[in-house]
């Protein structure tokens, strides 16, 4: 377990940013104690200090997990977010996306949004924008990255792709191996 | 009626019409006083006809009791006298009828019920042959019927030995149990039990899940449970979280709400070590066997997030499993690591409460692990109970007795061993300063005192124990200790020989 080189944190930031905005400073600087990003095996782990000293007494080998796994870096050094930074996406991000209850399913299998499932979905939202996806019941099923602006989305095809999939809830159960 | 009487007194020598060759009339029969005159000779009247047990003769006297009930209406008292005498003499001799009726039925059930034991040819014989299920069925609830009331059913020239011994070799074919196992079970069961006790380990216990406090109350998740098909009800008043699911009609461990983690399937028996630990928001908290993580997320959900809580299982395969619980349920306070267990204390130490679910010969969830009937042995057991003991040692040398606000150990198994159970408490009571305290869940059976030949402490009465024929959840065990100081008791005399 160490922190985070300067360039690792801008790759992370820079992520975490195409989603949440500037909000991302507000997972730095929490009222209820200081968390920090630390690296352990290629996964960075989003934890409270005051967790971080405890997990350092234990040995590397030994530790499989801190706090909330982020997302890992790649091979070639790349930042990839898992689902399991969902919880704290959603309640920050800007752009978001509804979905049809007949579209849950096709999304939570891995596949991409087309216009046919799409319920809502925030004004102003570019082209390539990191969006969260929700149920119409307001459960956060996954993020993702808008195919269309807003005004574009209003005119396209039924079958067209409105958001391309990158991470949904499904995965839980169908990947679960790598999750850790 | 008056007239029908009239009219046969009348007619004492016999019928003028074409019935007279057959007909006779009841003239001709000793005649029946009225009842004003003669209570006696009506009594005796009735004695003679007892001897007879002729319905058509009781038929008649009722008939003629009636006639002359209505006769004498005039004197109130006398008559309500004989009339309330009257019938009660037909209530008399009705019910001694009945009575003798059944004993005569008793004779001859006695007589049919008396079980033979099968000879030891008859035993050989059927070893060879496939086993017809309905025989040993009805053979094993005849032995323990006669083994209920030895003395007055047994066979003559059987010892009870005999008995038993049949009833165990029947118990193992009929539930494909291994002979030590069955031997296990007849030691904890009393013999009328027995049959409850394999008959419940046959079926699986209800499903029941979790509501995830973090993320959703019982309330909301049940209503969208329901919305989609599903048929539950709430657990029962012990526990404000737990789900009963009757029927559903799509996979519980597909809905969206189970992938956003709002429940966790989880068996009704796991709920209880945790609400027995009662962890505070805060406080430091292990727990030493955590594999697949529901006990887990429960501690981190009571607690809020808050505090810390160290996951530990010893098979790093399994800690996946945990990682992915933990992080569906939107735990973030919460470290998993993958150790020995029995190495932990050198690890860290200083934890407010621990709990250690330990692994156990899991006799108590033999419904869901159908191979553990034939498999287990005394081997097995040995090993278990030795890692069990070794692992409450290093679970209590991680506690911190004065810790403000714990100092507890759980220890919990699902298992009804009394081996792996109470022996391994009675073991820490023995090896650190420790005492067992109250559970604080108000049903279950209390842990045994005695034991074959065992004498426990006797506060291990305080433990709980819960078996699935009578509770409905998984056979399980739950004890909470209290570490009362952090000295060791062998190493404080070493101290004592150094300083002096």
């Amino acid at each position: 377990m160490r922190p985070l080189t300067p360039e690792e944190t801008k790759a992370v930031f820079e992520k975490l940013s195409k989603y949440i905005g500037d909000n991302v400073k507000l997972l730095i600087d929490r009222s209820d104690g200081v968390y920090c990003f630390r690296l352990h095996n290629d996964r960075i782990y989003y934890v409270s200090e005051k967790i971080m000293k405890l997990a350092a007494h234990i040995s590397r080998d030994h530790l499989i997990s801190m706090g909330t796994c982020f997302g890992k870096f790649t091979k070639t050094k790349k930042f990839r977010l898992h689902i399991t930074a969902l919880d704290f996406l959603a309640p920050y991000c800007q752009h978001k996306i509804w979905l049809k209850s007949s579209a849950e399913q096709q999304f939570l299998y891995g596949h991409h949004v087309t216009k046919s499932g799409l319920g809502r979905i925030t004004e102003n939202t570019g082209k390539y924008q990191g969006v969260v996806v929700y149920s119409m019941s307001d459960l956060p099923l996954g993020f993702g990255v808008a195919a269309k602006a807003t005004a574009d989305c209003r005119h396209a095809d039924p079958m067209n792709i409105v958001a391309f999939h990158q991470a949904d809830i499904g995965e839980y159960i169908r990947a679960e191996d790598t999750l850790t | 009626d008056e007239k029908e009487s009239d009219t046969e007194d009348s007619q004492p020598a016999g019928f003028t019409d074409d019935n007279a060759a057959w007909l006779k009339p009841s003239g001709t029969a000793p005649k029946r006083k009225l009842p004003l005159d003669d209570d006696e000779s009506d009594d005796e009247n009735d004695d003679d006809q007892e001897g007879d047990d002729d319905d058509d003769s009781d038929a008649s006297s009722g008939e003629e009791e009636s006639g002359s009930e209505e006769e004498g209406e005039g004197g109130d008292s006398d008559e309500e006298m004989g009339i309330e005498k009257k019938s009660k003499k037909l209530e008399k001799k009705q019910k001694k009828m009945l009575a003798e009726a059944d004993k005569d039925m008793k004779l001859n059930m006695q007589e049919t019920e008396k079980f033979v034991l099968p000879s030891g040819q008859e035993i050989e014989k059927e070893k060879s042959q496939p086993p017809d299920l309905q025989i040993i069925q009805s053979r094993i609830r005849d032995v323990i019927h006669v083994l209920s009331e030895f003395k007055t059913r047994r066979e003559e020239g059987r010892d009870r030995s005999h008995y038993t011994d049949q009833l165990k070799r029947d118990l193992c074919t009929y539930y494909s149990y291994n002979e030590f196992m069955i031997e296990k079970m007849l030691n904890i069961f009393p013999i009328g039990e027995i049959v409850e006790v394999l008959e419940a380990n046959e079926v699986n216990r209800p499903v029941t899940i979790r509501t995830n406090t973090l993320k959703t109350r019982r309330r909301d998740l049940a209503q969208a449970l329901i919305s989609r098909g599903v048929n539950l009800d709430p657990i029962g008043k012990w526990s404000k979280v737990g789900l009963v699911v009757y029927s559903s009609s799509i996979p519980l461990g597909a809905t969206p709400e189970y992938l956003g983690g709002h429940y966790l399937l989880q068996g009704a028996s796991s709920l209880l070590p945790v609400m027995t630990l009662a962890p505070q928001e805060g406080e430091r908290i292990l727990d030493m066997a955590s594999a697949p993580g529901g006990k887990t997320s429960h501690i981190a959900a009571i607690m809020k997030n808050t505090g810390m809580v160290l996951a530990n299982d010893a098979n790093k395969d399994r800690t996946k499993a945990i990682v992915g619980n933990l992080h569906r349920l939107g735990i973030t306070n919460t470290v998993v690591c993958s150790e020995d267990g029995r190495n932990l204390p050198n690890v860290m130490k200083g934890f407010d409460r621990v709990l250690l679910d330990a692994p156990c010969s899991g006799t108590g969830i033999l419904s869901k692990d159908p191979e553990a009937k034939t498999r287990k042995d005394a081997q097995d057991i040995q090993r278990v109970t030795h890692l069990q003991k070794e692992l409450i040692v290093a679970a209590i040398d991680c506690l911190d007795a004065s810790s403000k606000t714990g100092g507890y150990l759980v220890y919990s198994t699902c298992s009804i061993l009394p081996e792996e159970n109470e022996s391994v408490v009675n073991y820490i009571l023995k090896k650190r300063h420790v005492k067992v305290v109250p559970t604080g869940l108000d049903f279950g059976e209390e842990g045994f005192v005695n034991y074959r030949e065992n004498r426990y402490h006797p506060s291990l009465k305080l433990t709980r124990r819960y078996y699935p024929h009578t509770h409905n959840m998984d056979g399980f065990f739950v004890a909470k200790i209290k570490k009362l100081s952090n000295d060791i008791p062998g190493q404080e005399k070493k101290k004592k020989k150094e300083k002096s």
